[in-house]
């Protein structure tokens, strides 16, 4: 009973990790139809913003946190700006070819500032004990994960289906050209939403640090990860995305619990049943790729 | 425009067009002569061999039948292994086990081309993806057959045609990865100028019109990715088996993405844009890679980034494009 608890427990706190990192690059991905391999880039960097500010300037945690999700919201926009939006339209080769350049900068940039050893996160300390719910005894970072995950997921939810911003991105995802026609400025729809996608994933590049190691390539170890979760997931949807990120968190966690000799083999195999079955995701608002 | 420098360019246009024919022999020809000129190069040319016929048999997917892949390395490891758990299990010999390897990619590619070519986009990339890494994790985990994360190490291969053996200077492996590449590069050109090659251009630019002529579009490029599969196999076997090891990052996503990036580097769609691509790549990260790692992952990203923004086409793209501003500054 603990056991499955525990499992339960950690895939879930896993999942929030994954989703929080991955809903940006959902909603981008749906808007634009833009393949970005690259999103793993912002979460890294978020890590980065986020230790250095508490290890070397003794900022503490949640302050860094948002202090990396703001710098990282930032650059987001300048890139989209700057380089994302010349190629809208053009081939999918050109779009992974053109992410995969941005990943080696990034990791090379990576290396060069924060050198090849992982940056370890030192946790407040009211963040490092055990905490006990329902008589099982759970870590109280993971609590804090799954909580701040849950908030987060709420948020957006209010923002996505109840705010007027949540619904032009609804109608730009659906139909960018009548979106277009009816008012909508697009080009700075995309670029807000590109900004505010990838602030989400810094901030789960951070928070999460404890759980995916903050290391230089860090966006070509996990972008597996992201990726599954948006293409199982769905694109342009938040809650897609999130059935799929717990789902890959919980399974992977008690896969590798269960099985721990067949280590990530289910996963993939689980991965490939769904996208056959449903190759637009399990929850899908895009035309795009319909 | 001023006429001496239009009767010059008109000179030099008609001095490449007579030398057209030379110009496609001559990377044969430099390899060929590269065999007596510089001793003691023969593995890192081995190497660069091998990865052409790689980036090739990946250009079969991406320049012609329209696939873009993030997992051909899948194909390729699964070649290197299958000769290399042969030669462990007393099959040495080179040609023999080089067919099997391709026998075993090919079947790997029909059984993974026919589940992800039915997606496309988004879902085939990341099926293609997830292929490799399933793969990957496999190999780590199987140690029992692959030797896991240490790769397989210990193979040892007889000689090539019984006569020749692959020793460690590498001159047999040198002419032994040499013919493999020109064969594979004959029976490519031969293929790409056939209906079938032609069928899989007109799937690339238009699959619902080619579906409205009557062209059966998934067994087109299944039928691709199957004779890809087995190229890319054969390469894997030629690397196990010059190299006498296997590493089990010949099934990662970073191999799938470098193979990529050379082929994308010479231009895809052309079938020698292998050949231009992959030495300057190799060469270019020998040189970069030297001092720090971070060097080359800098220069390769900024070359990437350089390349789809400015100059989609790679090398070739570049030169063709000024090989027809020369034409049209020369007439006719």
């Amino acid at each position: 009973m603990t056991t499955v608890v525990t499992i339960l427990f950690f895939g879930v706190a896993y999942g929030m990790i994954l989703y929080l990192i991955s809903v940006g690059l959902s909603v981008t991905m749906g808007l634009m139809g833009f393949i970005n391999l690259a999103h793993g880039v912002f979460a890294m960097l978020g890590g980065y913003v986020t230790v250095t500010l508490m290890n070397r300037l003794g900022v503490p945690f949640f302050p860094s946190l948002a202090a990396a999700c703001a710098a990282v919201t930032v650059l987001g926009f300048v890139l989209e700006r700057g380089l994302y939006a010349r190629l809208y339209g053009r081939s999918e080769l050109d779009q992974v070819l053109f992410s995969m350049g941005l990943i080696f900068v990034a990791v090379a940039i990576a290396r060069m500032v924060w050198g090849p050893l992982a940056q370890p996160i030192q946790l407040p300390d009211y963040l490092k004990g055990q905490t006990d719910v329902l008589g099982v005894s759970l870590p109280a970072y993971r609590i804090t994960l799954v909580a701040f995950g849950a908030v987060v997921v709420g948020g957006l939810w209010l923002v996505f289906d109840r705010t007027l911003f949540g619904a032009r991105i609804r109608a730009a995802v659906d139909n960018h050209d009548m979106a277009e026609a009816i008012g909508i400025d697009t080009s700075r729809l995309f670029a807000v939403t590109f900004g505010l996608g990838t602030g989400l994933a810094a901030l789960g590049g951070g928070l999460g640090a404890d759980v995916l190691a903050i290391v230089p390539s860090y966006p070509l170890l996990y972008i597996v990860y992201f990726l599954i979760v948006v293409a199982v997931g769905g694109l342009g949807s938040i809650k897609g995305p999130f059935i799929a990120a717990l789902f890959i968190g919980l399974a992977d966690t008690a896969c590798k619990y269960a099985v721990p000799e067949a280590g990530a083999i289910f996963v993939f195999l689980l991965v490939y049943i769904l996208l056959l079955w449903r190759p637009n995701g399990i929850i899908s608002r895009s035309r795009a790729d319909g | 425009m001023n006429p001496s420098s239009a009767s010059s360019a008109r000179v030099l246009v008609a001095a490449l067009r007579a030398s057209s024919g030379p110009l496609q022999a001559a990377p044969w020809l430099a390899a060929a002569a590269g065999f007596f000129l510089f001793p003691g190069y023969e593995p890192l040319a081995t190497q660069i061999f091998v990865m052409i016929l790689f980036a090739m048999s990946l250009d079969l997917l991406v320049g012609y039948a329209g696939i873009v892949t993030l997992g051909h390395a899948a194909l390729f490891g699964c070649g290197a292994y299958t000769a290399g758990i042969l030669a462990l299990h007393g099959m040495t010999d080179p040609i023999a086990t080089a067919l099997c390897a391709m026998a075993a990619a090919a079947a790997v590619g029909l059984l993974s081309g026919s589940l992800m070519l039915k997606t496309k986009g988004l879902a085939l990339l990341m099926l293609s993806l997830a292929t490799t890494e399933l793969l990957h994790e496999i190999a780590n985990k199987a140690a029992f057959w692959t030797g896991g994360a240490d790769g397989l190490q210990g193979i040892s291969f007889g000689p090539v045609l019984g006569e020749f053996a692959l020793d460690f200077r590498g001159r047999t492996a040198y002419v032994y990865s040499l013919a493999a590449l020109f064969i594979v590069y004959l029976f490519l050109r031969a293929l790409i100028n056939s209906p079938f090659g032609w069928s899989l251009r007109g799937i690339r630019e238009n699959d619902a019109r080619m579906r409205a002529l009557g062209c059966s579009v998934f067994s087109r490029r299944l039928a691709a990715y199957v004779i890809a599969s087995a190229l890319a196999g054969l390469a894997g076997a030629l690397q196990a088996q010059t190299t006498q090891f296997v590493a089990l990052d010949s099934l990662s996503f970073e191999l799938s993405g470098n193979v990529l990036i050379m082929l994308i580097l010479g231009g895809s769609g052309r079938l020698t844009g292998a050949l231009i691509g992959v030495p300057v790549f190799m060469f270019a990260q020998d040189a970069l890679a030297k001092q720090d790692p971070a060097n080359w992952y800098l220069w390769q990203g900024l070359i990437l980034i350089g390349l789809t923004l400015f100059a989609p086409g790679g090398i070739l793209g570049i030169c063709s494009r000024a090989w027809r501003a020369l034409q049209r500054r020369g007439g006719p």
